[in-house]
């Protein structure tokens, strides 16, 4: 009888082996939220929802509450959304105050001598600085019973704030995206070089679209939906040509995507007639901007959902395991009867449309098309790809690997900016991490064997 | 002075007490050998005995856990391949070392080049070679790329390869694998050479026949242990059979006539350069036809055809009664054709991926619903097949790659089990496994005949080929050249005549 345990012991390998990159991200990101732990002071919004109810828990309802913030539009923000929080936990807010220490100084000497006294004062941090505010009593003995409440700070790494980790998942998307087809290519043991040109193309040819047929900047979310969609299966069949040349005339994959490259970039400039094409409604960021669900990102949720997807098809679907024989041997899948041109012409074709995606969220993002989008994008993919475990040899590899590896260069890429990395040193840190991962995964495959 | 060697002079090799651990395997326990100068040794042993991995030892490729080995008396330690080339031990692996697009010269000297001032100094070189292959009395022109040359000739630059680097000790695993019958003949010229030169050959092959023609000794391994050593003169065919498996054997060839039904798999005109030529035969329900001849005389060729992995110029194939159209593999396995290929490891398995994920890559169609694969039934399946053929796997997930040689072509085998062919090729089925394996492939052949498959056996082991078919074709430079109808009552001679054309 075999223990259990027996068939354990290979899980867990096989495990670590496929998503061993977990740990080195989890690593890294335990890494920069060090070395950008410190102290944060909130402002705006969050500081508003802080502060109130910090009074709510002290204050009966009913107390009369006057809020003070200085000039610009994160105090006059905080001042709004903190007067009306305060008025729905039942407080009296007597009045805002918007400006200097002299605004503050006549309001306060007018309500001095009113009935209508404020018994608590709520202002940001930096109102609440204000030497006025330290010597209350002595100035104004009718006020002596204020209390003054203002946003406290509290320590945080800079890497783990909301907006810092958006905006990671910002800039990684488009790389994201386009890296589950080329893992799917890399798999059969081919390579697309062309996907950086074809966000270009896509970006160019969507946003032409719009401006041509759809009412430039009074296009529809209809037409423009209509349009993307156009130009992602422009880039589609682009990629179903690549899978033609090398299925039907078995040109090298890097030879014949080389080509294609060319040849699309090539006609994203003539299209575009070498500008960028900006006459789009500024709706269109729906799409790169936008957030739904309850402040999800849409490039978030459209990530997940194209990751959740193409995990299943590799992982669970007929044509996923076509995908790996093709890759781990081209001939022993013929044989036993794998349709094998018709799998490769899929997962070109699907790199194609990918890359189309990523062009369209990057018109999105920036509100334009231009010739120019998309330059080296095709390097930062494999990148991702190679770093997520996956083989170039073929036959090896795991989606979930890639989006791990697409995560890792951005948190890279993040943590240098944060730390203050100048860019050039970045790219040789970025060159650096793909060669030890590659050579990772040589050990790793070296110890197994 | 006397040539023969005396015999109490120290052996020219002798390993003693070697012991190899790999984790959860020990694949050598107390293991010993010995070599005199002038004899050739065969090494005996089922898949996974400890053969190679004594052959690795002894190479410096694996460095043993604990004993001896000297030679000429005189003790050595061997951790990497160039000690053992330093000691005088030669291997010559079933794969050839040679760089294809190097010419033979420059393969024999390569990593050993004859210099001077940094330049290569072809003309010695190329008079050497032509000295070495001389002595070995081969015609081959030393500057000829290795890409070009035969698998024979390959192997005699390897061998010249040896005797440049002084090697005394010369190992051969399973030489004969790859070479036509006259070029098996032409090798054992050169062995006896060899061993007239004063050389230790230990000779690796699964071919007994050859074994009492070319050695003097014979070791036999079993679980990583020595079974015996005795002289080739001492032991039958059957004594070595069963010191191998350590059982009886009662017969190595349990064949059984299944009734032979109608006719079902009828080829015709069948055409494709020259190695396939007018080719016409049909094998009927329950049958089983050998297809033999020498290696290139277009057998393996005939079944692609057959199987749609290459496209004929004419000809048609016909599957009970019905003329079939064969542009891939995939419309001859819809058709019920499956094919086994001699060649496991290239065009038989993804070795890298799961034996569970080999199994199932032809079947999916059948163990999938709305394009998903059905894990639970595919596993079930596949379970079934561990059990019934008795396939040696530590579970489904294991590598293809891992697998022996028997295993891996079990798990072939459950492959085309699972699709319920009507028409079987086999292609070398019982090349490179051991007996223990080749008697369950035999009884599996049986079972299928009896199941009324027809089954095309192609096979280069004439004694198979007599014992296991019921008629057998011998096909010459792309031409079916003859027939035997009654196999029990035909010798290698009668099939070695029309083999030879």
């Amino acid at each position: 009888m075999p223990l259990p345990i027996a068939n354990a012991r290979p899980v867990i390998r096989r495990f670590l082996a496929d998503y061993g990159m977990v740990l080195i991200l989890v690593l890294l990101a335990a890494y920069y939220s060090w070395a950008t732990w410190k102290e944060q002071y909130p402002g705006g919004a969050e500081a508003a929802a802080q502060v109130s109810e910090a009074v709510g828990d002290e204050l009966g309802p009913g107390t009369r509450v006057l809020v003070v913030a200085q000039e610009g539009a994160r105090a006059r923000e905080f001042a709004d959304i903190a007067a009306a929080a305060l008025r729905d936990r039942g407080m009296n807010v007597v009045g805002v105050v918007l400006g200097d220490p002299h605004v503050l100084r006549t309001e306060l000497e007018r309500r001095a001598a009113s009935p209508d006294k404020p018994a608590a004062v709520v202002a940001t941090r930096e109102a609440a600085e204000w030497r006025l505010m330290h010597v209350l009593p002595e100035r104004f003995p009718s006020l002596a019973n204020v209390r003054v409440f203002s946003p406290r700070s509290y320590p945080w790494p800079d890497f783990l704030k909301r907006s810092n980790l958006l905006a990671i998942a910002d800039r990684i998307v488009v790389i994201a995206v386009i890296a589950i087809g080329m893992t799917m290519v890399i798999i059969t043991g081919g390579i697309d070089l062309s996907v950086g040109s074809l966000i270009a193309l896509s970006a160019v040819v969507s946003t032409l679209l719009v401006r041509e047929f759809a009412g430039a900047k009074d296009a529809t979310a209809f037409g423009m939906v209509v349009c993307c969609l156009a130009a992602v299966l422009g880039c589609g069949l682009m990629g179903a040509f690549s899978g033609v040349m090398v299925t039907a005339f078995s040109i090298p994959p890097f030879i014949g995507t080389l080509a294609m490259m060319l040849i699309a970039s090539g006609l994203a400039f003539i299209l575009a007639g070498g500008q960028s094409i900006y006459q789009v409604p500024a709706s269109i960021d729906w799409l790169g901007r936008g957030t739904s669900l309850g402040g999800i990102p849409n490039t978030v949720t459209l990530m997940a959902v194209l990751y959740a997807g193409a995990h299943v098809l590799m992982t669970r679907t007929v044509l996923g395991r076509y995908i790996y024989a093709v890759g781990g041997n081209v001939e022993a899948a013929r044989l036993s009867g794998v349709p094998v041109r018709r799998v490769i012409l899929f997962v070109y074709a699907v790199c194609g449309l990918l890359a189309g995606v990523g062009g369209v969220v990057q018109a999105s993002q920036l509100q334009s098309g231009a010739p120019t989008y998309g330059l080296m994008y095709e390097l930062y993919v494999i990148a991702a790809v190679v770093v997520g475990g996956t083989s170039l040899a073929g036959g090896q590899g795991r989606i979930l690997g890639t989006l791990i590896g697409a995560f890792i260069i951005a948190v890279i890429q993040n943590g240098m900016n944060l730390t203050g990395v100048e860019s050039y040193t970045q790219k040789v840190v970025l060159g650096a991490v793909i060669l030890g991962a590659v050579l990772l995964d040589m050990l790793k495959k070296r110890r197994s064997t | 002075m006397t040539t023969a060697p005396a015999l109490d002079a120290p052996a020219l090799l002798e390993m003693s007490d070697i012991d190899k651990s790999f984790p959860g395997v020990r694949a050598l326990r107390q293991v010993g050998l010995q070599i005199r100068s002038g004899e050739v040794l065969a090494l005996l042993g089922e898949n996974g005995a400890g053969k190679t991995t004594l052959i690795k030892v002894l190479g410096g490729a694996y460095r043993p856990d604990a004993g001896t080995i000297r030679i000429d008396g005189r003790s050595v330690v061997i951790t990497r391949p160039t000690d053992a080339q330093r000691a005088g031990v030669a291997i010559i692996y079933q794969e050839f070392n040679l760089v294809p697009h190097l010419s033979a010269r420059e393969n024999i000297f390569l990593g050993r080049e004859d210099t001077r001032g940094g330049f290569v100094r072809r003309r010695d070189e190329h008079r050497r070679v032509r000295d070495l292959f001389a002595r070995i009395g081969v015609a081959i022109d030393p500057e000829t790329p290795c890409a070009h040359l035969t698998v024979a000739q390959q192997q005699v630059v390897e061998i010249a390869k040896a005797l440049a680097a002084d090697a005394r000790i010369i190992v051969m695993d399973e030489p004969s694998a790859a070479l036509t019958i006259q070029e098996v003949e032409r090798l054992f010229e050169i062995i006896g050479d060899l061993k007239r030169q004063g050389m230790g050959v230990i000779y690796i092959s699964h071919r007994l026949e050859e074994v009492f023609r070319v050695a003097d000794r014979v070791m036999v391994m079993r679980d990583g242990s020595h079974v015996a050593t005795r002289p080739v003169g001492e032991l039958t065919r059957q004594d070595m059979i069963e010191m191998m498996v350590g059982r009886k054997i009662e017969n190595e060839f349990p064949k059984q006539r299944a009734e032979l039904g109608a006719e079902r798999l009828r080829v015709q005109g069948l055409n494709r350069g020259d190695r396939v030529r007018d080719v016409s035969f049909s094998v009927r329900s329950g049958e089983v036809v050998a297809l033999t001849g020498l290696v290139g005389a277009g057998r393996t060729e005939t079944a692609r055809l057959i199987f749609g992995a290459d496209r004929m110029e004419s000809g048609t194939v016909t599957l009970d009664g019905r003329r079939l159209r064969l542009r891939s593999p995939r419309d001859a396995m819809a058709s019920g054709i499956g094919l086994l290929t001699e060649d496991r490891r290239n065009q038989g398995l993804v070795l890298a991926h799961s034996a569970r994920e080999n199994f199932g890559l032809p079947n999916l169609g059948g163990l999938s619903a709305l394009g998903f694969v059905r894990g639970r039934r595919e596993r079930d399946a596949f379970a079934g097949f561990i059990r019934s053929l008795k396939i040696k796997i530590p579970h489904q997930d294991e590598l293809a790659g891992n697998l022996s040689g028997g295993n891996q072509q079990k798990v072939v085998l459950a492959k085309w089990l699972q699709q319920d062919c009507k028409v079987i090729i086999f292609d070398e089925p019982t090349r490179g496994i051991d007996v223990g394996a080749k008697y369950e492939i035999y009884l599996l052949m049986n079972d299928l005949a009896a199941a009324g498959k027809a089954i095309l056996m192609i096979s280069s082991e004439l004694p198979e080929v007599l014992g296991m078919s019921d008629r057998i074709l011998v096909m010459h430079d792309g031409r079916i050249t003859g027939e035997i109808t009654d196999p029990a009552g035909a010798t290698q001679e009668q099939i070695l005549e029309l083999a030879m054309g």
